[in-house]
């Protein structure tokens, strides 16, 4: 099939040369910026502030990551990445389970205010974390959910996308699904446990990559929840690293910084992606 | 294996009655199809016995045992899907004895059913393999091994064979009909199709919006329909219908003559005259289609050997009257 698929698109001559050139120079012109971080987080500090800047890595690779590593500038950067990645697969994880078990309940089960409760979560898809910041945040600040990790998680944790999302795929399993699961002599719960998570299996593959980086590049939420250094998630970090008044801003570990906090979400997307593929092609239903 | 009986059994959908009360008694190991039109509530029927639709009046029994309030697993029954239901991320062995594992059956013994089962069905080699990677008749004969494997008292069928192509769906009659007298499992049978129907059943429940109009064995309700509608639908062709005014009868009542009991002759020479407006020959037997001048179209069947009319051109018809049937204006047999 793929042969195919190929075919089917396929260029000769110069027209494939000039999409390949066309691809290759997008993809320089994005990775660029990209390449220069890199590099600067490999050359020495006076390397970078005296023009002009270096185009090819320096020898300080193994030493400034160590540094931004081990010590980094307000706290190292070894401790925030831990509590970005806490923090982004609780959002993950838990956003997943609570929209899951939210849709079975609305699709499967006929209950007063089905309706209404849906609706409720439906609205919440037009309020944006920034519009409910303050009144969360004097929620968690009584619920003494500052310098936390459940403080860094609960408030984020609820979900009108992902529960929409649960909703549209139950509603596309067969009904006769569920009866004949009934007649087995499953129990609601179990039907869902051994039946509509395995088939949700992909859904939560995608969902768990947005959401996981959705986690991860969270800045506003942690910034006000966490004063402590060693509760700061890595992209608030960054921004932490900048000096406040006269020092010089250290660049090369600022830079190792950025360079680190890049490769989890990039993991997780290249791992999901493999699942994704393999759960197009072989669609369930 | 148990009895089944229903008891003036009625369905209403909100304010919409869709079932208008239906009383049965299905002995232990017979074979009862549910044959009608769509819509005429055969599968609302059926559900209310596998427990998945509510009873809103009337009472199911099975084994003498009032089942109204169970829940479907509690019934002792295994249904068999249209469309099978089977789970889609489960092995064909997984699929099979899932109702057992949930019952808590040991291990060993769930492997033994599936495998005497799959025997039985010739899955063997597929145990293994997902429902996707299966043909639509293999899928069939898995939804039934999973009926089977439960060992019920009841088997439930809703149209199982109508996503099958014609010639799977005989073969597959045939092996649900020889399973069925094997295992000596009570069975009722969903189908729209009378020719099903007809090769299945021990007794057969003709269902007309909501009504059963007639229950009793296929030829006897062949031979013998309660209401018009029976007649008509049970049969191929269908049963001709003639105003009995024409023949001394009553202003409303209705003739019903099956088309093997039609003979064509001269024109002026029958009972009635029409004009042959098309031929059907089918190699043994013939279909003629005739139009009568105010304007009922009648079928005959007659032996492809016997002599037929131009198309086009008038003929005569006679029956012996011992073969008409008459019903009165609101399609009840009258004797
Ligand atoms: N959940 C429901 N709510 C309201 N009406 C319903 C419901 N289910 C079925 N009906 C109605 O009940 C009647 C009988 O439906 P049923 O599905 O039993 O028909 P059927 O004989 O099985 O038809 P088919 O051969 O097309 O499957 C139909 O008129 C249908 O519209
Ligand atoms: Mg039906």
């Amino acid at each position: 099939m793929a042969d195919r698929h190929t075919g089917m698109v396929e260029k000769r001559g110069a027209g494939l040369w000039l999409t390949h050139a066309g691809l290759i120079l997008g993809v320089l012109f994005i990775f660029f910026p990209i390449w220069l971080a890199f590099v600067a987080s490999t050359v020495t500090q006076p390397e970078i502030v005296h023009p002009p800047m270096p185009l090819l890595p320096g020898d300080q690779f193994l030493e400034n990551y160590r540094k931004a590593l081990v010590s980094g500038i307000n706290a190292p950067v070894a401790r925030m990445l831990a509590n970005s990645a806490v923090m982004a697969i609780g959002i993950a994880v838990g956003k997943i389970v609570i929209s899951i078990l939210s849709a079975f309940a609305i699709v499967y089960f006929r209950f007063p205010g089905r309706k209404l409760f849906f609706w409720l979560i439906f609205v919440t898809l037009m309020l944006p974390v920034e519009v409910r910041i303050v009144p969360t945040y004097e929620v968690a600040a009584r619920f003494d959910m500052l310098n936390s990790y459940h403080g860094l998680i609960l408030p984020l944790i609820a979900s009108a996308t992902a529960t929409f999302l649960f909703r549209q795929f139950f509603m596309t399993v067969p009904d006769e699904l569920a009866e004949a699961a009934r007649v087995d002599g499953a129990r609601p719960m179990r039907f869902f446990i051994d039946i509509l998570l395995p088939m949700s299996r992909t859904n939560m593959a995608a969902l768990f990559v947005i959401l996981f980086i959705y986690g991860w590049n969270q800045y506003l939420w942690p910034l006000l929840i966490t004063t402590d250094p060693e509760m700061n998630t890595i992209v608030m970090g960054i921004k932490q690293m900048f000096p406040s008044g006269d020092d010089i801003a250290d660049w090369p570990v600022i830079m190792a910084t950025s360079i680190l906090a890049m490769i989890p979400p990039v993991i997780v997307v290249i791992s999901m992606q493999k699942l994704f593929i393999r759960g197009l092609v072989d669609s369930e239903k | 294996m148990a009895t089944l009986t229903l008891e003036n059994v009625q369905k209403s959908f909100g304010d919409t009655k869709v079932i208008h009360g239906v009383d049965i008694d299905v002995a232990d190991g017979e074979f009862i199809v549910i044959v009608g039109p769509s819509g005429c509530g055969k599968s609302t029927l059926l559900r209310m016995v596998a427990g998945l639709e509510g009873v809103s009046g009337g009472e199911i029994r099975i084994g003498g045992k009032r089942v109204n309030e169970q829940e479907p697993m509690d019934r002792d029954i295994a249904m068999v899907f249209q469309n099978y239901a089977l789970y889609p991320h489960m092995s064909v062995a997984e699929n099979m004895g899932y109702g057992l594992k949930i019952a808590k059956t040991p291990k060993a013994e769930i492997a033994a059913r599936v495998q005497e089962a799959a025997t039985l069905l010739q899955l063997t080699p597929y145990l293994k393999r997902k429902p996707r990677e299966l043909s639509g008749g293999q899928r069939q004969r898995v939804a039934m091994g999973r009926a089977i494997v439960r060992r019920p008292s009841v088997f439930l069928f809703d149209e199982p064979l109508s996503n099958l192509d014609a010639k799977l769906r005989v073969q597959m009659r045939l092996e649900i009909k020889q399973l069925q007298r094997k295992l000596g499992v009570t069975a009722l049978y969903v189908t729209h199709d009378q020719v099903e129907a007809m090769t299945l059943a021990d007794r057969m429940i003709v269902m007309n919006a909501g009504v059963a109009d007639q229950i009793g064995a296929p030829l006897d309700v062949y031979a013998d329909p309660a209401t018009a509608f029976v007649a008509g639908f049970i049969g191929s062709p269908p049963t001709n219908f003639l105003p009995a005014a024409r023949f001394g009868g009553a202003e409303g009542e209705m003739l019903g003559i099956r088309p093997e009991h039609l003979t064509l002759g001269a024109a002026g020479a029958g009972r009635i005259d029409g004009r042959a407006v098309s031929i059907e020959p089918l190699g043994a037997e013939t279909l003629v289609h005739l139009r009568l001048e105010d304007g009922t179209a009648v079928t005959v069947r007659q032996e492809g050997t016997a002599e037929l009319p131009a198309e086009g051109a008038e003929a005569g018809l006679s029956w012996a009257t011992g073969e008409e049937m008459r019903f009165d204006d609101a399609g009840r047999r009258l004797r």
